[in-house]
């Protein structure tokens, strides 16, 4: 993969545009920062083309960590080297950071109110379902691939089940499932 | 109640294996805070995911809480930094490597591999969010609320904004 397309020049973002960029990219994300990682970085800013994007969002999603935090790793690195590796994730993080904060910090002071209770036991209900669904959602773009079905399942099983340690879990299925991937290929 | 230095390297461990990002890493969390080690409650622990579900920005700051909820403002910057900069500095050495040396090949082959495995840690995650709060609220509109929502916001393209909304109008009504 090469990361700059033929015919297109990448364009020269700075560290103030990468700090101003993912900061209202962390902003944006209610339940979840990529769709709008996505609308900012490749239909508004034109940092990236589609491909690109999806290329760097592969190699994020292959690394631990959140996706997005490595995405904005990848980018800021692409355009700034280590000083972009570092502005960019920052400018995502510190004012959803800082939000949270007063929130936990509310949290730690009116967290005996039954009100305060109330309306959070709505938002867990609501919260466990949008995770489902995202898991759903994930999960859809397997539907024809066996091995990768009974990955999510091994995982479902031996994690939400058995409830093993997940760093052997990790390890045993990240091996078994890229030796299989090899042997069977795209099934 | 745990050191800051206990805290930090639990963290930092746990960033290593997060596959899929801050929702797929809930089960592991709640494993070590909650079943294994007692320092939080079942209770406390889906109340601080809810509120970084209702916050802006990614929902790995459920983890910041955490640190928060256990060591004050310190525990919420120790947790943060354990768990956001070990994979950043592996994705930056990753990154530089992949730029010399990229075979998408391979990459596509790991891709077929953490793509499922993310997934399963994602519904995991859910499922126990769901089960936790049921078995805690003991209450049967919760479960339904959970059930309603997943086709709702398979369906309808909303910002996820609105449902979160939603919930909690209908928890301060007092019906979940």
């Amino acid at each position: 993969m090469t990361i700059v397309t033929p015919g297109r020049t990448p364009p020269t973002i700075s560290l103030g545009e990468l700090f101003r960029g993912f900061c209202l990219i962390g902003l944006s994300g209610f339940g979840g920062v990529m769709p709008w990682a996505r609308r900012y970085i490749v239909e508004r800013y034109h940092w990236l083309d589609p491909e690109e994007f999806a290329a760097l969002l592969g190699l994020g999603q292959v690394m631990p960590g959140p996706n997005v935090m490595n995405l904005s790793v990848c980018i800021g690195q692409k355009f700034q080297g280590w000083r972009g590796a570092v502005v960019a994730p920052l400018g995502m993080l510190l004012a959803p950071m800082i939000i949270v904060l007063l929130l936990g910090l509310a949290y730690l002071r009116f967290g005996d109110q039954p009100v305060v209770h109330a309306v959070l036991r709505g938002v867990i209900a609501v919260g466990a379902g949008l995770i489902i669904a995202t898991g759903l959602k994930m999960l859809y773009v397997y539907r024809r691939r066996p091995l990768a079905l009974a990955i999510a399942l091994a995982i479902i099983v031996a994690v939400g089940g058995l409830r093993l340690s997940l760093l052997p879990v990790v390890v045993v299925v990240l091996t078994l499932g890229i030796v299989l991937e090899r042997l069977w290929g795209r099934r | 109640m745990p050191t800051l230095a206990e805290l930090t390297l639990r963290f930092t461990l746990l960033s290593l294996v997060a596959f899929g990002g801050g929702n797929a890493t809930l089960p592991e969390m709640h494993r070590i805070v909650v079943e294994q080690n007692h320092w939080l409650t079942d209770a406390t622990f889906t109340e601080l995911f809810a509120i970084a579900q209702a916050a802006p920005g990614p929902n790995i700051l459920v983890v910041s809480l955490i640190g928060l909820q256990l060591a004050g403002i310190p525990g919420f910057l120790a947790v943060t930094v354990a768990f956001c900069v070990p994979p950043s500095l592996l994705m930056y050495g990753f990154f530089r490597w992949w730029q010399t040396h990229a075979n998408p090949v391979w990459r596509t082959q790991i891709q077929a591999v953490i793509g499922p495995l993310a997934a399963g840690l994602v519904l995991t995650g859910g499922g126990l969010i769901a089960i936790t709060a049921t078995s805690a609220s003991g209450s049967w509109t919760t479960v339904a609320l959970t059930a309603a929502t997943i086709p709702l916001v398979l369906l309808v393209p909303w910002n996820p904004l609105w449902w979160i909304a939603i919930g909690a109008g209908l928890g301060l009504l007092g019906f979940i």
